[in-house]
């Protein structure tokens, strides 16, 4: 009892922006605010809306390793990449009866952290660290997606799933839910709406705890100064690893949930323009806080949408200039500045009202 | 038995021998120090012991156990900690954080708050609890990191120029705080250049030059040693 009291207890803290009552009477509105939304719209916005949520997943996971850890990864996209496949293969060869859907997505998952752990181990332990650590994680999502793009040819299969190259793989079963009589089939759009949003207020309160927890503090630590940390009895490289490990596994909730979203995976969602664009949301929104990346991210990505309409080589300009910006004006990010704003206007405020 | 037993122990960096047999013998319960002018080798052999430095050959002894191959942080387990000569506090966190990542590892909840409290009142930085580490004044943020050393209650301290850019009333503040943590049983190996602090502190000291080690003795046995004036006075500044 007490110990779930230490547990919510640290949803706020110094590695999180946002506490008080304000904060979390501002969360709950907009909480509600969301699940009450798709009752006053239609399926395509929610279906839209589900599309932006997808993306928020890894780009939590480069806040963690980037923003919170230090190290740069530009390779997220391999996990996003593997699971989304995962999730097709296993699909596609054993359908959906008996809720294989939910088992396929955790399997899937579990398949992308396996080759963190894998690569991750490679890097750590071979003493990869800074720009290498980007230039090996980039190698390796660019190397998978001209492997998979490669793979066209009918000898390409994997069971009866074919990997059919360039065009990657549809027509894959959604998630299904086993339920007495008829079984519930989250399609893009409600149902699966609420699925997402519940994991991603999940995981969004799950990562606040975890970062103001005591390994969130030798995440920091890493983060600041290595050495020390080492010399403060914490086994670093551990440490970087695990750190790794979990955001390949929101990379991959992102790849899994992505692929169930449109029901198909290309190779190009491994490739250098997928690679590149959650550095930007997480640049843009603020790496070292996971409110301003989630924030930064859903808009982000509502004013790239809102631009492709004009033309999407707008839209990518617009990015790389936004990019700019960031790095100009407000270098931990725009979203986390102007919060640490309100913030200090805040306590003005509530200084001259007491 | 010997707290810190150093065995013949050679590294070269390239083709600069710059550990060159060194044998070292550290008594529970000694303050001492370690002198010698710049490029000696002294943070060279604090990087050896800690293990950040694999020795070409030669042997580390902690405690009767033989070290020389343990990683870093299972060397900080054994009970040895560091203040590096360049401080090495986590500059973008508070002065509280970096006290509370050092001490999260013994202590929780109530426990660890009360842990916090005394440390501060220890190094005197209570009132700069919440500033951001990276804008303490020098001497603070040496402070701050001996602080962090001594919070894993090591048996054996390891200072590399811990009053390096302190006024004399702070260096002499810095020489009480290492007495007393002595006085509570922590063996201190401290390299300094500053002789009032060696003077006020050292039971025993030991002289390495060009990575042997050149002379050991008493503050004053040192001091009155013509060879070692001479190494010294080789030197633009001592
Ligand atoms: N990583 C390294 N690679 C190459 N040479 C090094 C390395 N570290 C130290 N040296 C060299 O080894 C010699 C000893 O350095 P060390 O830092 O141990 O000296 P020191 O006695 O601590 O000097 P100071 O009093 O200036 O701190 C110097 O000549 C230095 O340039
Ligand atoms: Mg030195």
């Amino acid at each position: 009892m007490t110990g779930l009291l230490a547990m919510f207890r640290r949803l706020e803290g110094p590695q999180t922006v946002g506490r008080g009552p304000a904060f979390w009477g501002l969360f709950a509105v907009v909480l509600a605010v969301a699940l009450a939304y798709p009752l006053f719209s239609d399926g395509y916005t929610v279906g839209n809306t589900v599309y932006f949520f997808v993306w928020v997943f890894i780009a939590l996971s480069l806040c963690l390793i980037w923003g919170y850890g230090g190290s740069l990864s530009f390779g997220q996209t391999a996990f996003f990449g593997i699971a989304g496949y995962g999730y097709g293969i296993l699909t596609i060869n054993f359908g959906s009866a008996y809720g294989f859907t939910l088992i396929a997505l955790v399997a899937a998952v579990a398949i992308a952290a396996l080759f963190a752990v894998l690569l991750g181990y490679f890097m750590f332990f071979g003493r990869i660290a800074g720009v290498f650590l980007g230039i090996v994680t980039l190698a390796v999502t660019l190397m998978l997606e001209r492997f998979m793009a490669q793979t066209a040819g009918p000898e390409w299969h994997i069971g009866v799933a074919r990997l059919n190259g360039f065009n990657g793989m549809s027509a894959m079963p959604p998630l299904t839910i086993p339920w007495p009589g008829e079984p519930i089939v989250l399609f893009a759009d409600v149902g699966l709406y609420y699925l997402v949003l519940g994991l991603l207020v999940f995981v969004y309160l799950a990562l606040r705890i975890l970062m103001n927890s005591s390994f969130g503090n030798v995440i920091v630590a890493i983060r600041e100064n290595p050495e020390r940390a080492e010399m403060l009895g914490y086994d670093v490289r551990k440490y970087q690893l695990i750190t790794f490990v979990i955001g390949a596994v929101l990379a991959g909730l992102s790849g899994v949930l992505y692929t169930v979203w449109g029901q198909y995976i290309t190779p190009s969602s491994m490739g250098m323009t997928a690679a590149a664009l959650p550095l930007i949301w997480v640049a843009v929104g603020g790496r070292s806080d996971l409110t301003s990346t989630v924030v930064g991210t859903l808009v982000v990505l509502a004013a790239f949408q809102a631009l492709t309409i004009y033309g999407s080589q707008y839209a990518l300009v617009f990015m790389g200039v936004l990019l700019v910006l960031t790095v100009l004006i407000a270098p931990n990010g725009l979203v986390l500045g102007v919060m640490n704003w309100l913030g200090r206007l805040a306590t003005r405020f509530t200084q001259r009202a007491g | 038995m010997s707290l810190l037993e150093l065995r013949e122990l050679n590294k070269h960096f390239g083709g600069l021998h710059v550990t060159n047999g060194v044998n070292l013998t550290l008594n529970p319960g000694e303050i001492h120090c370690l002198i010698g002018p710049n490029g000696a080798g002294k943070s060279t052999l604090f990087r050896l012991i800690l293990g950040e430095h694999h020795p070409g050959s030669g042997d580390i002894l902690f405690a009767g156990e033989n070290i020389t191959t343990l990683k870093s942080f299972a060397r900080i387990h054994r009970g040895l900690s560091v203040k590096f000569q360049v401080p090495g506090v986590f500059k973008g966190l508070s002065v509280r954080q970096n006290l509370e990542i050092a001490l999260q590892s013994r202590h929780r909840g109530v426990e660890l708050e009360a842990e916090i409290g005394r440390l501060l009142d220890f190094l005197g930085l209570e009132s700069e609890q919440a500033q951001t580490a990276g804008n303490l004044s020098h001497g603070q943020k040496q402070w701050l990191e001996i602080g962090m050393a001594i919070s894993l209650k090591p048996r054996l301290l390891l200072l590399d120029e811990p009053t390096a850019g302190m006024s004399p009333e702070e260096t002499h503040m810095t020489g009480e705080m290492v007495q007393r943590l002595n006085a509570d049983g922590m063996t201190v190996l401290a390299i300094e250049h500053d002789m009032a602090f060696v003077r006020q502190v050292a039971q025993r000291v030991t002289v390495l030059h060009l990575g042997q080690v050149f002379a050991q003795g008493s503050i004053d046995e040192i001091v009155a040693d013509e060879r070692v004036a001479a190494i010294y006075l080789g030197q633009a500044h001592a």
